[in-house]
């Protein structure tokens, strides 16, 4: 799962004059390609761009397991149960790696885990859209994480060590989340013609929704211009959009489904498709926080870690325990 | 409630190799640590050994001062073999 940055008004952000000489030094390193680690100097707006974005990602992996997890007790055969599960405890090792790689850059989790639950934090705004039949679970492996495998490979040489070592690390496990969801909308639409048009109806509701994944369109995104240059985004939001949907166009023939979109054209001439006017109006509502199921999901999360709570004080309680014991 | 302690997982992906450095998890102490790390780092059989050492206990170099530290080593150039130019029918030595 992915995010790509989402609150970013650069009008908003605190200035802070740097040491022109550290600086310098700093840009010469990134244009070498080199690689920043947490004890390094480093811009404050470097570290701040990346604590968003890299805390952004964590919550899109943690919030991704909800619409998921809804499916758990009916997917429809143990096969695609233990998949399925398998799959979300991988979102929730991303988040991990992601939550540990923010903290090198000196926020804490309790930070982000209370901006996730205050509703200060973003996460993808894909996560804010239903899944109302089984096979929205194939197009989420297949579309969802096939956006984000996208955006993901080029970060595996982000400028940042933390974030580019957790990115390699997630980019080789997801690769089984997208083949799972092609194979299972593999089997469905070699199935009955009622759940071929399930697979159809779940293209038709996540098409949309996930060639918004790559974020606003390049006028519209004033910070890209810096992140390119420190190295922290390697590809602009609509030069992997248009990767995703030239990669993605010949998977969707292949399924014998149609893709949404009746702009939708192989150009000839510059070896891409060309496709039709994304509704960023709606994109942003989702941003916002209005996306259909956007509250729900949130309560569903704060319940989670509210239920929880048992658990992490009885391991403190026992810690505190043994702790005394071995003093004693 | 606030963080449990961060912790640094180390893993021997196999016998015969080191320990590598895999990533850092939170845990209120050395054996929920070692569950932790089993969950996060080894999914995919990825190793057979774990060691987790808390973060804290961790003495690093200043990487501002890393010119110095390692400028000893810089010029002593006779420690690599190809300083030593051999007659060729020795030099595969």
């Amino acid at each position: 799962m992915y995010t790509t940055e989402l609150d970013k008004s650069p009008a908003g952000q605190p200035v802070t004059i740097e040491d022109p000489e550290l600086l310098a030094k700093f840009e010469a390193r990134v244009a070498a390609d080199d690689f920043i680690e947490p004890k390094d100097w480093m811009p404050e707006a470097y570290r701040r761009t990346l604590v968003r974005q890299i805390s952004q990602h964590a919550h899109s992996e943690i919030v991704g397991m909800l619409p998921e997890g809804n499916w758990l007790t009916r997917a429809p055969s143990l096969k695609r149960k233990a998949i399925l599960l398998a799959k979300i405890q991988d979102e929730g090792g991303h988040g991990l790696y992601l939550y540990c790689a923010a903290e090198t850059l000196g926020t804490s989790r309790e930070e982000m885990i209370d901006a996730l639950h205050s509703g200060k934090a973003k996460y993808s705004t894909i996560f804010n859209y239903p899944t109302l039949n089984w096979a929205d679970i194939g197009a989420i492996g297949w579309l969802v994480d096939g956006a984000a495998i996208m955006n993901q490979v080029p970060l595996q040489r982000t400028s940042y060590g933390p974030y580019a070592r957790a990115m390699v690390r997630i980019c080789k496990e997801e690769s089984f989340h997208q083949r799972q969801g092609y194979d299972l909308l593999l089997e469905m639409v070699n199935g009955t013609p009622e759940q071929k048009a399930m697979a159809q109806d779940a293209l038709n509701r996540w098409w949309w929704p996930a060639l918004m994944m790559f974020g606003p369109p390049d006028e519209n995104s004033p910070n890209t211009a810096q992140s390119l240059r420190w190295r922290i985004k390697r590809e602009t939001n609509d030069e992997l959009r248009q990767k995703f949907v030239d990669a993605t166009v010949p998977q969707a023939d292949l399924l014998g489904l149609s893709v949404p979109d009746p702009d939708l054209k192989w150009n000839e001439e510059r070896g891409h498709y060309d496709f039709g006017e994304i509704d960023w109006a709606e994109f942003y509502a989702v941003v916002k926080g209005q996306g259909p199921v956007a509250q729900e999901r949130m309560s569903e999360r704060r319940a989670a870690w509210d239920d929880g709570a048992w658990v992490r004080d009885a391991a403190d309680a026992h810690a505190a325990k043994h702790a005394a014991r071995a003093a004693a | 409630m606030s963080d449990w302690q961060l912790w640094e997982v180390f893993i021997r992906t196999k016998g015969g190799l080191d320990h590598r450095h895999a990533g850092s998890i939170h845990a209120a102490d050395a054996e929920m640590a070692l569950r932790h790390a089993r969950d996060t780092y080894t999914r995919r059989m990825e190793g057979v050994s774990v060691w987790v050492v808390r973060s804290a206990d961790i003495v690093a170099s200043d990487p501002g001062e890393a010119g110095e530290l390692f400028e000893p080593a810089e010029s002593k150039i006779y420690r690599h073999p190809t300083f030593y130019q051999l007659p060729e029918a020795v030099n595969h030595m």
